[in-house]
């Protein structure tokens, strides 16, 4: 993998005549997990598919920039909270999916490598149907590995899955992403204390930045200044004083 | 065991028409029973066999014909903006001339043999293949296309790899529609000019007042109907992800 660039997103997002969100400066640090956190419809998504080259129905007046300079585009990975297997294909073919769309040949080495740390290698020639939810969001993580790239965009990949899932999968992305530049969306104030090495509450004024626990991610769910983090997060979210 | 409620259908409407015929004591040019029509389509049998052998062969041969026809257009319609323009407005302008009026034109341009009834076949299945294709391309999942944007996938790969797999469901549901369709098309060419198959024993039977014939001929074509019906749907179930 090439080095985790740091990230930074200044704008704003016009849509229709009116605003999106106000102008907003975000930095995602390199390689280090940046959770942000937001109700429905203040346009943290947008954010990310804007991040990631996606299409939007806003119109984007501002910059995103690498802090190499270098194109963003072919070094970003995207895992939605869809995990969008394709229902046709195995387990295998999920994963290998990008060296399949690019022609190219997928490196079967890896691919072993990543069945094994997912968990997924007695399954790998299963199709998507025959699995749970966690395993299929296993399979979207691998297949999010499988392109080793050094910047993962992460649209609520948890938020489907029930609680004790999450809180593993949560655990899995931090140790198979470590390294990389992450950018997590989310609307869960429990996700965003427990993952974020940078915690950013995003309303359509702008951002507020919280300061995370100090403890090492992923924290205890039982962590009490992850617990404390946790309140202040859902208070800022409901409009009350932190 | 599946097919027992469509055999307990058949036999009660034989059982209705037996009534029938006993009740009102028509005379059996006009409606003849299921007894009469059962014994002349044992007299008739190698007749009606060579006529079928006909019809099946320019069915079968409208049908990969036009089920080609139709994904070719539909992927060619999926990835070009210019085709859609140019191509679908004169596609559904095809559809709304009834077939009818066409097929002495298509006679007079192909003669009496079995082109104008594979040709009348092709244009009757035609658009509900393109169509149906055509719109589960364009519906993919946009997730898909997303994640297949992020990973720098070529326009081409997206059409092979995800496009038409996604769209498989609904390339089925028009190719099963087209197995209904394509006899009625063979039958339609028959009827305008032809020297066999069995829409020409059809209206000959009637011209004859043999009508116990044409009702053989028309069950005959029924059963044949409903025969490719069944297995274009067994062939399809794997695309339609059916028993998977």
């Amino acid at each position: 993998m090439k080095p985790a660039p740091e990230i930074t997103f200044v704008g704003q997002a016009l849509l229709g005549s009116g605003q999106l969100f106000a102008p907003l400066s975000l930095t995602l640090l390199a390689g280090r997990w940046t959770c942000l956190l937001g109700g429905s419809g203040v346009g943290k998504s947008t954010v990310l598919r804007l991040m990631a080259g996606l299409q939007t129905d806003a119109v984007f007046d501002g910059t995103i920039r690498a802090s190499d300079g270098a194109d963003l585009a072919p070094r970003i990975s995207y895992m939605a909270q869809d995990d969008l297997l394709l229902p046709w294909a195995t387990v295998t073919q999920n994963i290998t999916l990008g060296a399949r769309l690019r022609g190219e040949k997928p490196d079967q080495a890896r691919l072993k490598r990543l069945l094994e740390r997912v968990r997924l290698t007695d399954h790998a020639q299963k199709k998507p149907a025959q699995l749970s939810g966690g395993q299929r969001q296993r399979v979207a993580l691998a297949r999010t590995l499988m392109e080793d790239k050094p910047v993962i965009l992460l649209d609520e990949p948890f938020s489907a899955l029930d609680a004790q899932t999450r809180a593993e999968m949560q655990e899995l992305a931090v140790e198979l992403l470590a390294g990389r530049t992450v950018l997590l969306v989310t609307h869960d104030p429990g996700e965003a204390a427990r993952l974020g090495h940078a915690i950013m509450v995003m309303e359509q004024s702008g951002l507020t930045h919280c300061p995370p626990p100090e403890t090492e991610v992923p924290r205890q769910v039982d962590d009490l200044e992850t617990l404390a983090a946790q309140a202040s997060l859902l208070r800022l979210l409901r409009g009350e004083a932190a | 065991m599946r097919y027992l409620p469509a055999l307990a259908a058949a036999v009660f409407a034989m059982a209705v028409w037996q009534t029938v015929v006993s009740l009102t004591d028509l005379p059996k040019f006009i409606l003849p029973g299921p007894m009469l029509v059962a014994e002349t389509w044992w007299k008739s049998r190698w007749l009606i066999a060579e006529h079928t052998l006909t019809t099946g062969i320019e069915v079968l041969i409208g049908l990969a014909a036009g089920a080609a026809l139709g994904i070719l257009t539909a992927i060619q319609l999926a990835t070009s903006r210019m085709a859609r323009v140019l191509v679908q407005p004169m596609l559904v302008f095809t559809q709304a001339l009834p077939v009818f009026a066409l097929a002495p034109i298509l006679t007079l341009w192909l003669g009496y043999g079995l082109w104008s009834k594979v040709a009348m076949a092709v244009l009757i299945i035609y658009f509900p293949v393109t169509s149906s294709f055509f719109d589960g391309l364009m519906r993919t999942p946009p997730g898909y296309l997303d994640l297949a944007r992020t990973m720098q996938a070529t326009s081409r790969a997206v059409l092979w790899q995800i496009r038409v797999p996604a769209a498989l469901p609904n390339l089925a549901s028009g190719l099963r529609l087209a197995a209904v369709y394509a006899p009625i098309g063979a039958v339609i060419g028959e009827w305008v000019g032809a020297s066999k198959g069995l829409g020409y024993l059809m209206l000959l039977a009637n011209g004859r007042a043999k009508t116990d014939l044409m009702f053989a001929a028309m069950l005959t074509l029924g059963v044949l109907s409903v025969l490719l019906h069944i297995a274009v749907r067994k062939a399809t179930a794997p695309m339609a992800g059916e028993a998977r």
